[in-house]
């Protein structure tokens, strides 16, 4: 069964309008139970709840402390490879933008990790584009090895692999993959993905599931908030998360929390999302998956990451470059986004500190050591 | 202390211990609390998460703030099988944490349950190769059983999810275990306040570990010594034989009072 099945159901429901129905009750029901179903998800993300923010918020800060504790697990993105063969129309690797290209060599992978390793850092996110061709599984192998090294948690946010694949990403050391659908909208999906493998949106909606059936430890999910209806697309985003924390209990399923930047091209969100309206998410998706990390990224400025940590947000990201060789200082590529939060790991480390929070560098232990 | 309470042994492994509370080192906002907390606590053993910690950090390690005093516990925190513990345990032996080991196998993240059998498997092969193992898992007297026959050291049943702070929903449960398994009985998980600690104590477990309520609480140090002194309480209580709970008060005029006539 895929999640697609589980959309399905809902089809005959117009669940934009329904959430507007929503009545202040509705949203005190939802807030008075331990685990809500998709009823109370979707009270807490109607326009009902977004009067109610702070109720939200009170119920969601004690959720997180309790699960979570004052620990916030931080870590950095490394782009290794910016060749596309999409034309996602936000993204600044679009296909058709005519900037340079570059792909890490594994010495310059090994530089980056360097650097990376000497701020304290030890989970890193290893990016690539969509360009098979250029970035094939053999070479993201190669470029966890190197990794390896340096960290004891890597994580892939790479174009879509099969279940295969993926088993041969776990035996080369990665723990676990982030993968946004973007939009749950099959629609504004297809509008969003014109051309390139991407644009078939079943076997992008069901890549967090391959990842889980090969056994990947960790499995972030979410939306690109800005491209469809924020409201519906934190629905899906948490269901799905649900769907899957259900199927495969033995998985860690996160979300993440990426809202749409303007990039190089200069594209803007047609459905924008405002500071109120991401804050809105953060609480549904929290009081709806009280155990699920949260990630937000530094797509975010740093007075509105710092605000909404102690709402739900369990993971931040610090010292980031949206650009491959970002880390190295030299010839970095053209950036994927702008980011907002520029800070590096020992400003990001001092801000948490001065909140009363610990920052958590290292969370896992690779259990097969490379052997020298 | 009087005499009664200093001649009540609680040992583990061989080992003697002069306080029933164990603490841990995960959720605190800084982990340079941690020694406060051991000493407000008393506690003697504290548990840490192998996965968080960071032999290769030169500082900012968890290991910095534990006491030299005590008794380290790590544990299995991140395994999903038995295979995982082991591995886990062997390398935190390896890495100069001693041979205690607290086995936590979870294979589900939605309501973060241990898996006994898994852990059963994982205490037979830690055990056989000389680790003091200390299982968490779920109030069951067939698994707590075969811990017993795998050679574990002491059995750690949970009273209430992990990070629930429900108290002791297990408390049933938790009882026959007390009262058939002749091995330290150390009830982990979910004890959200200082009386759930204490009533644990009262019913005759061994020992109690909180992490939570300690690491979350407004004033962690405070916390940790209002847990020492509900664990004292308790144990005490439990010595001194409390009388029996009526479910009704006595009658005034007794139904059998006739034949006093």
């Amino acid at each position: 069964m895929s999640f697609a099945e589980v959309m399905g159901a809902y089809a005959d429901l117009d669940m934009a309008k329904a959430i507007h129905g929503f009545q202040r009750q509705d949203v005190m029901r939802a807030l008075d139970k331990d685990r809500l179903g998709p009823d109370d998800l979707l009270a807490l993300l109607s326009p009902a709840a977004g009067t109610m923010l702070e109720e939200l918020a009170r119920k969601a800060t004690a959720v997180t402390l309790r699960h979570f504790g004052r620990a916030v697990q931080l870590f950095t993105p490394l782009y290794v490879s910016d060749f596309c063969t999409n034309s996602c129309v936000y993204c600044g690797f679009n296909a058709e933008q005519k900037n340079k290209r570059r792909q890490l060599s594994l010495d310059e992978v090994r530089v980056e990790a360097e650097r990376i390793a000497a701020t304290g850092l030890r989970q890193v996110l290893v990016l690539t584009g969509d360009a098979q061709a250029k970035a094939p599984p053999e070479y993201l192998e190669q470029v966890l090895a190197v990794l390896r090294e340096f960290f004891p948690s890597l994580l892939l946010e790479v174009y879509a692999l099969t279940q295969e694949e993926y088993a041969r990403m776990i035996t080369a050391g990665a723990e676990g993959l982030t993968i946004y659908q973007e939009t749950y909208d099959p629609e504004q999906y297809a509008r969003m993905h014109p051309s390139g493998p991407k644009q078939d949106y079943v076997f992008r909606l069901d890549t967090p599931e391959r990842a889980c059936r090969a056994g990947m430890r960790w499995v972030g999910i979410g939306a690109l908030y800005g491209l469809g209806d924020w409201r519906m697309d934190a629905f899906w985003a948490a269901l799905h998360a649900r769907w899957l924390q259900d199927r495969y209990p033995g998985a860690e399923i996160g979300l993440s929390l990426p809202r749409m930047r303007p990039h190089a091209a200069g594209w803007q969100p047609e459905h924008p999302v405002s500071d109120r309206d991401l804050t809105q998410i953060l609480l549904a998706q929290r009081l709806f998956l009280p155990r699920a990390a949260i990630t937000l990224s530094t797509r975010e400025a740093p007075g509105l990451r710092e605000n909404l940590l102690p709402l739900g947000v369990t993971r931040l990201s610090a010292g980031v470059s949206t650009s491959v060789g970002g880390h190295g200082a030299d010839q970095a590529g053209t950036p994927q986004f702008e980011v907002a939060d520029d800070r590096s790991v020992g400003e990001i480390t001092a801000m948490l500190r001065s909140k009363g929070y610990q920052p958590v560098f290292k969370d896992w232990q690779q259990l097969n050591p490379v052997t020298p | 202390m009087h005499q009664d309470m200093m001649d009540d042994l609680f040992e583990i492994g061989g080992e003697r211990l002069g306080s029933r509370l164990l603490t841990g080192t995960g959720k605190y906002g800084d982990d340079a609390v941690i020694p406060e907390v051991c000493a407000a606590s008393g506690s003697e053993v504290i548990t840490v998460a192998l996965r968080r910690v960071d032999f290769q950090a030169a500082t900012g390690n968890v290991m910095d703030h534990i006491p030299k005093h005590m008794r380290l516990l790590p544990n299995t925190s991140g395994a999903r099988t038995a295979d995982e513990a082991v591995r886990i345990a062997r390398l935190a032996r390896a890495m100069g944490c001693g041979n205690w080991i607290k086995i936590e196998v979870i294979a589900d993240n939605n309501h973060l349950l241990p898996d006994g059998y898994a852990t059963v498997r994982a205490t037979e092969v830690l055990a056989a190769e000389g680790f003091v193992v200390l299982p968490y898992v779920n109030a069951d007297l067939y698994m707590a059983r075969d811990l017993a026959s795998a050679g574990a050291a002491a059995v750690m049943p949970l009273g209430a999810p992990i990070g629930t702070n429900r108290g002791l929903q297990t408390r049933e449960m938790i009882r026959i275990l007390i009262e058939e398994i002749d091995l330290p009985i150390i009830v982990d998980a979910g004890l959200g306040r200082p009386s759930h600690a204490c009533e644990a104590m009262e019913m005759g477990a061994d020992a109690v570990l909180v992490n939570t309520a300690i690491a979350t609480a407004a004033d962690p140090v405070s916390m940790a010594k209002a847990f020492g002194e509900a664990v004292r309480a308790g144990r005490r209580g439990f010595l001194a034989g409390p009388g029996a709970q009526r479910m009704q008060a006595d009658a005034s005029s007794p139904l059998t009072g006739f034949l006093e006539g």
